[in-house]
């Protein structure tokens, strides 16, 4: 065979290849409104930049004749490309060859490129479109998934990690987005659950469809799982991307630093957002608003205990991590979702190198029966130790209430805030000043002849004394009281100054996080 | 409403609630998640519910009859396990209200004592 034989025979096996599972099962998936594994990668991937890796790669069942089969590319689409300009690394399993089926040779392309991305310290996407274990190839489809979460958990906190489900993702397969970094989601498409609705149907009688077990919806607003909710695939392609712009390469570098842009100000006036009524609400996404470059704030588990909000701006062209208390929903409490939320995503910008901004406005812990059995103690506790742990630039704003052990936990100087500073509104205090006020003068009150008006009083006479930044300040617990029209430049300089940190951390293998 | 309609700024109407945390009434807009919280129930150490739904495989008590603490009550087949529920207190049967080969819901009451 000639050169130009050998190269029509390559372009042949490629073009073999490349089909995945043929025409009749690529219309079956588009006609559920899912785009191929391939038509993925290039919509996520810069025009053009894919490499792909192990396209001939056979499948290694022999039992139940899966020997005289041919499973192109084994199901799953593995290489190299770049988002923007920047390097990644990226999977996705086709649904239309064997239902995307997991066996040893699949899971060794996705292992084979996850080793490429820590080799080279650059980002991995995987994108989850699978029926689950290939139960052919037994228990070589289980060390299949193994070697894959082995490799997640060895890779987090290294590089960022991605994942994006668009197709059914259960059972076993659930675990790999479970321990990367963020979980994309799509409405009507993406499905995760351990169990399915017929296991829990035969086992405990009980109906539900796949939607409401493990929907989208579900996972962005009940569980926690997903972190992004799209309403269709391209939509979810262009948060990934916009991601991307808010994240380094790997743990030893920086996130990419953007053009310094002010804030819309015409659109949100910082003034004007806050009430000065501590029990009035507001939407503390518009404070950020007011704050970050062009008003461009990438929220988070925006359904997902809103209580408390968590996201990536940037303040003069350098990306920030914001953590702020909602006072729109739930009072902005702490509660078990809340701080595990905020405490993941602490974690995350600790390890990547992402300063963190956290605005304070809460009155406390939700009580409850449910709170306390649901274990706040432990949840809670995740918070403290997460900005504790933090070794970051970590900036606190006070903008009203910093009630309890509220105060505390939202980065206070004690957990080693590098910069706290307070609105003339703040309020830091041990508690509100009604049930202080109704603690310390308890028997007063119980005795008086009016016991309502000295409440009213002794209410009054505490908030004149303590409701206010000033006692806080005169400890020295905060570094300064600003103006809140000051509080963009007072981030810009604390970040400038804040670019040698260095923390030193007692030596250790690891910490035991109240998981 | 729902509470993602505020989130996602869909409505302009916003219906606030108030919530009372430390004598102090806020103005704030409830989750789901919170306005679904089901209320604590005590637990009646004299009624014996099914911890999992399954089949009734076998009944070792009779009604009007005294167990011990620790005595077998009956058998709830559930997941391929047969589970011998062992009564947690000492009393008299006062009711049985499954029998062997009935099906039970998670949480259906088996039997009550007086």
């Amino acid at each position: 065979m000639g050169l130009k034989q050998k190269s029509a025979d390559l372009k042949k096996r490629m073009r073999e290849a490349v089909k995945g599972g043929g025409t009749k099962a690529i219309e079956k998936q588009k006609a559920t409104g899912k785009m191929t594994a391939r038509e993925r990668i290039m919509s996520i991937l810069d025009n053009k930049s894919f490499h792909e890796y192990d396209l001939f790669v056979k499948h290694s069942g022999v039992d139940f004749d899966m020997d005289k089969k041919y499973l192109p590319g084994d199901g799953v689409i593995t290489g190299t490309g770049t988002i923007n300009g920047h390097p990644v690394c990226i999977y996705a399993q086709d649904f239309t060859v064997a239902g995307g089926s997991l066996g040893w040779a699949h899971a060794k392309k996705i292992t084979k490129i996850m080793d490429h991305a820590m080799k080279l310290k650059i980002p991995l996407i995987g994108i989850n479109d699978s029926g689950g274990a290939r139960i052919q190839e037994g228990v070589n489809a289980l060390a299949g998934y193994g070697e894959i979460f082995y490799r997640n958990t060895q890779a987090s906190g290294v590089i960022p990690q991605i994942s994006v489900i668009l197709g059914p993702c259960a059972g076993g397969a659930v675990y790999s987005p479970a321990l990367t970094d963020f979980v994309f989601v799509v409405e009507k498409v993406s499905k995760m659950f351990i169990t399915g609705p017929e296991v829990i149907k035969s086992v405990l009688g009980e109906e539900i469809s796949m939607e409401e077990l493990g929907g989208a919806r579900v996972h962005c607003e009940i569980t926690g799982n997903a972190h992004f909710y799209a309403e269709s695939e391209d939509e979810s392609f262009s948060q990934i991307k916009h991601l991307f712009s808010f994240i380094p390469w790997n743990n030893e570098k920086k996130a990419e630093t953007f053009p310094k842009r002010g804030p819309k100000t015409r659109q949100y006036k910082i003034e004007n957002i806050i009430p000065a009524d501590p029990r009035q609400p507001y939407d503390v996404r518009d404070v950020i608003k007011a704050i970050c470059d062009d008003s461009e704030f990438f929220e988070i588990q925006e359904l997902f205990a809103a209580n408390i909000v968590i996201g990536f701006a940037r303040i003069a062209g350098q990306s920030v991590g914001f953590v702020a208390n909602q006072p729109l929903v739930l009072a902005g409490v702490l509660d078990v979702d809340s701080s595990d939320k905020a405490a993941r995503f602490i974690r995350y910008c600790d390890s990547f190198n992402i300063p963190l901004v956290t605005l304070v406005d809460l009155p406390g812990y939700l009580p409850g029966i449910d709170q306390e059995h649901a274990g706040v103690i432990r949840h809670g506790a995740k918070l403290l130790y997460a900005y504790s742990e933090a070794t970051v630039p970590k900036i606190t704003v006070i903008m009203r209430k910093a009630y309890g052990g509220g105060y505390i936990a939202m980065c206070s100087h004690h957990l080693r805030a590098d910069f706290v500073c307070a609105w003339p509104t703040a309020e830091i205090a041990v508690m509100g000043p009604e049930g202080a006020a109704n603690i310390i003068f308890r028997n007063e009150i119980k005795n008086a002849e009016n016991p309502d008006d000295l409440r009213k009083q002794k209410v009054k006479e505490y908030k004149n004394k303590f409701a206010n930044p000033y006692v806080a300040a005169a400890y020295g617990y905060i570094d300064a009281v600003i103006e809140p029209f000051e509080t963009r430049s007072f981030l810009v300089h604390a970040l400038e100054i804040s670019e040698s940190k260095t923390v030193q951390i007692p030596k250790k293998k690891h910490g035991i996080p109240p998981f | 409403m729902k509470e993602n309609d505020v989130l996602t700024k869909k409505v302009k109407k916003v219906s606030y609630k108030s919530l009372l945390i430390e004598d102090i009434k806020y103005r704030t807009v409830l989750t789901k998640k919170y306005q679904s919280r089901k209320p604590y129930e005590k637990k009646d150490i004299k009624k014996i519910t099914a911890f999992i739904p399954g089949t009734i495989k076998k009944v070792y008590i009779k009604t009007g009859k005294d167990v011990k603490e620790g005595d077998k009550l009956l058998i709830l087949e559930a997941m391929k396990m047969r589970n011998e529920l062992l009564s947690p207190t000492s009393g008299t049967v006062k009711s049985i209200l499954v029998k062997n080969g009935d099906m039970v819901l998670k949480n259906q009451l088996l039997i009550e004592f007086e």
